[in-house]
């Protein structure tokens, strides 16, 4: 008999859970939310109460400055919901806090990564293959072009412009939860021990990772610094603020990206990016088809990104798939 | 002072093909001038022959390889991947080239050692329609996605990042601390991988001979004449003809039009090269048949006739007759194997007049010298000529050789003042280089009629200098401060400032909807205390045109 998961209906909004009346990821406020990590455009305020990882939570609180209907919930422990819906946070390697989110009901199993990837991050736990009936997967650079290179070639690149410009700062636009204290925790790894600058807008999330313990070395604000210190240094700043005014108080800055879009020249030239850096938090294509295949799913559905190419890959692979419409999960800057 | 950027730091990337495509990586990210001829000029320096050589070939369109088309690439991948799969990924990255080089497995494991680009080159000048399909994916195996990125682009002959023969050039003198006038006097004539030019910059060895080339020849240029007034015993003066300069080159049967840049325009002009009669090199301005400029006597149409001649590669039989080129001459470098460069001017325009009166009057005239007394009487004459299209004055001394570039006090330009009108701001973009924060390209328009009576704004033309950087925080701030919608980098503003902006001529154009097109539009001065409606209308705009 043909199973239809009736009881887990995708809307343009979410991710409804019907017999538990939650949803996962919602754009606009419900009674429930199961939230899989801190991103805006996952984690959004307003809701009654938010089921979370504890750190999830605390990015949460940071951004939104309210924790009224927290409920925390660890790596790998099972929560039972109404309707006979258990759900288990399982971690995805995204960013700190980041989980897949597995359901479990009437022994059919659903699970949702969330954004993901598969590589080693040295700010968060690694995902975790799941196997499932469903897989609700992202699918954010799926096309075959997204081969994201390692990311020890690409802190290499940064670190070798940065020897060759010490009059110079290197700017790094990076997104300001995840990429920025991975950026920073990659660049301690290869050996970078030097203070790193901030953009005030990185400041308390950086404090936050720390404070959840993930080292990010000394780390000082572009605020508080003589124009002179910074010659010869990393600065980390929002993406937005890469051609703005703040970026006049830099050194002749050299101006470098860290996203995974860098792949593609025009997108780093649309940026005005001299030194584009591939580093990207979510799975790129071979990531992708080999989580599908890892996991061996009856049926993939895919979120959001370039769902077209990921469905004709199932085609080719005689693996049932669909592409759920879901509204305002994209992410330009990672 | 020069601004020292330099991306690539000597000892990253390693292999000579990885250096090629670091090189092209490094100039498709880089906007500023300054940074191209420095990231070029390292590269020259640093890399060894002959790889250094095609390498600049490669940069400045001198290599076709017959064998490989922009189709190859699309048929080597329709070997390999889902052509779905193919499709979506082209349309988003936007390059075959660099689609493909995403796209091509990686191999298993390097057995061989990534090419070199001498040994590429080699490889694919080798390649034939017959093998290029497997001979071609043997080199992209040895490489990774940014080598295969290079290697494609150098099959192609697609490069597109905006590197000019000059720039090359110019990059070549700076690496290697020669004169750029002595690098172009060497350079033609010389075969990709030029080791003798090279030899001759690099290692010091003798200039490889150019006889019985058309070569082009650095042309002498010009200051602007400030507030200074100049004796006419000592300087002669000539009209400014609103062309562009060229030089007509002929040795010993060969004729070539050159640029001011020194690009070969001969094919777009073929009336002119196939005029020249006598063993040559002459410097001159080309100008279409017409009446605009000088009048009947003057001869010469606006530079809005000469316009629908440029760039063209075909140039058809009706374009031939309905805007008929000619050079009028300026000077003579070159006769008949005589160098006259040496010469003091008056003794040139002995030998120019002369020369003249020999050549074809259909293709070739004389740039009279202005029959003026004294200074005061040349301000007279200048000023007579305001009405017409001609840019202004020339002012030669009269005792100087013909030295290349600009040497103070040997020619001088004495432009025509600006014309004059007042816009309203319509749109900004930010600026690029130093520039990059500030929003610093305006675009500005006319009224369309009475702005009282509900008439609109059209754009009429754009300007990104004239402006001090004071002038330019202010602007800046005013886009900020006065947004009222975003397209992409552009802003627009809600049309409350008036700007007056300075000219050289006004043309009817096809391409702008106001239907006129601005030549040399700046910004003159911010008139903060001037009413947006009191700006000029599109008819002032239109009843300065000359064509």
């Amino acid at each position: 008999m043909a199973r239809d998961f009736s009881w887990i209906r995708p809307e343009p909004w979410g991710i409804h859970v019907v017999p538990a009346d939650c949803w996962i990821d919602p754009s606009r406020p419900v009674d429930r939310a199961l939230v899989t990590h801190g991103h805006a455009d996952h984690a959004r305020g307003g809701h009654g109460e938010t089921v979370a990882t504890p750190e999830t939570l605390a990015i949460m609180k940071l951004r939104y400055a309210t924790s009224e209907g927290a409920v925390p919930v660890a790596y790998r422990e099972t929560l039972a919901l109404r309707g006979g819906i258990s759900a288990t946070f399982i971690p995805a390697g995204h960013v700190l806090g980041s989980a897949q989110i597995l359901l479990e009901h009437a022994g059919e199993r659903i699970v949702v990564t969330g954004d993901f990837k598969r590589r080693p991050d040295p700010t968060c736990p690694p995902f975790e293959v799941t196997p499932c009936d469903v897989l609700i997967t992202e699918a954010t650079f799926g096309l075959p072009v997204f081969r994201h290179p390692p990311v020890e070639h690409e802190i290499a690149k940064l670190l070798a412009a940065l020897a060759a410009n010490p009059e110079r700062c290197v700017l790094v636009g990076a997104y300001a939860l995840g990429k920025a204290q991975r950026l920073i925790a990659e660049l301690r790894r290869a050996g970078h021990h030097d203070a790193i600058y901030l953009h005030g807008a990185m400041e308390r999330m950086c404090q936050l990772y720390e404070e959840l313990g993930v080292d990010l070395g000394e780390l000082r604000l572009v605020s508080d610094s003589p124009k002179a210190d910074l010659a010869g240094s990393v600065v980390i700043a929002p993406p937005s603020a890469l051609n703005d005014r703040w970026s006049r108080r830099l050194p002749d800055p050299v101006t470098a990206m860290a996203s995974g879009w860098m792949q593609v020249r025009q997108r780093a030239r649309q940026r005005m990016v001299e030194l584009p850096l591939v580093i990207s938090d979510h799975a790129d294509w071979d990531e992708l088809t080999q989580t599908v295949i890892d996991v061996n799913p009856a049926e993939t559905w895919i979120t959001h990104g370039r769902e077209e190419a990921m469905l004709r890959w199932c085609q080719l692979n005689q693996r049932k798939a669909r592409a759920l419409a879901l509204v305002g999960y994209e992410d330009e800057d990672d | 002072m020069q601004k020292v950027w330099g991306i690539i730091p000597q000892d990253f990337p390693f292999t000579l093909m990885e250096r090629f495509a670091a090189l092209l990586d490094a100039l498709v990210y880089t906007r500023s001038r300054n940074a191209k001829l420095k990231l070029l000029a390292d590269y020259l320096r640093e890399t060894p022959d002959p790889d250094r050589g095609w390498a600049l070939a490669a940069l400045t369109d001198g290599l076709d390889f017959p064998a490989v088309k922009s189709s190859t690439i699309r048929n080597l991948m329709g070997e390999r991947i889902d052509p779905i799969l193919w499709t979506l990924s082209r349309d988003y990255v936007g390059d075959s080239a660099e689609t493909a080089s995403l796209l091509w497995p990686n191999p298993e494991m390097l057995t061989e050692a990534p090419p070199t680009v001498s040994e590429a080159v080699d490889a694919l000048a080798r390649m034939t329609r017959a093998n290029v399909m497997t001979e071609l994916p043997r080199l992209l195996d040895r490489l990774d996605a940014e080598g295969r990125y290079a290697l494609l682009k150098l099959a192609t002959g697609a490069m597109r990042i905006g590197i000019s023969a000059r720039l090359a050039k110019t990059a070549f003198a700076q690496a290697f601390d020669v004169s750029v006038e002595d690098v172009e006097e060497h350079w033609h004539g010389q075969q990709p991988p030029y080791l003798a030019l090279f030899d001759w910059a690099a290692h010091g060895a003798a200039a490889p001979s150019s006889e019985d080339l058309p070569l082009f020849r650095p042309f002498m240029l010009a200051h602007p004449l400030e507030d200074a007034q100049l004796d006419l015993a000592d300087y002669a003066a000539e009209w400014k003809w609103d062309g562009i300069r060229v030089q007509v080159v002929r040795v010993a049967g060969n004729t070539r039009v050159y640029s001011r840049s020194g690009d070969d325009i001969s094919g777009t002009f073929p009336e002119i090269a196939a005029a020249l009669q006598v063993d040559a090199v002459l410097d001159g301005e080309l100008l279409v048949r017409g009446v605009h400029q000088g009048g009947e006597e003057g001869g010469a149409a606006s530079f809005n006739a000469l316009q629908q001649r440029l760039g063209r590669k075909l140039v058809s039989k009706k374009m031939l007759a309905e805007y008929p080129a000619f050079v009028r001459l300026y000077d003579a470098l070159i006769v008949e194997g005589e160098d006259l460069r040496p010469l003091p001017w008056h003794e040139r325009r002995a030998k120019l007049e002369a020369l003249v009166a020999r050549l074809d009057p259909e293709h070739f005239d004389l740039s009279a010298v202005i029959p003026a007394a004294d200074f005061a009487q040349l301000i007279t004459i200048r000023e007579g000529a305001r009405d017409n299209a001609i840019e202004g004055v020339m002012l030669k001394r009269r005792d100087s050789p013909y030295v290349a570039g600009r040497k103070t006090g040997l020619w001088y330009k004495w432009k025509r003042d600006p014309l004059l009108i007042d816009c309203v701001l319509m749109y900004a973009q930010r600026g690029s280089g130093k520039r990059s924060s500030f929003y610093s390209d305006y675009t500005f328009g006319c009224w369309d009629g009475d702005p009282d009576s509900g008439a609109e704004l059209l754009p009429v033309g754009k300007a990104y200098f004239g402006f001090t950087d004071e002038e330019l925080k202010w602007l800046d701030r005013h886009v900020r401060n006065h947004t009222v919608n975003r397209f992409g980098p552009v802003r627009e503003t809600d049309k409350s400032l008036v700007l007056e902006v300075a000219f050289d001529s006004v043309h009817l154009s096809k391409r702008h909807k106001s239907g006129l097109a601005m030549r040399f539009p700046r910004i003159d001065r911010i008139r903060m205390d001037k009413p947006a409606h009191e700006a000029d209308r599109i008819e002032t705009l239109k009843a300065m045109v000359r064509d």
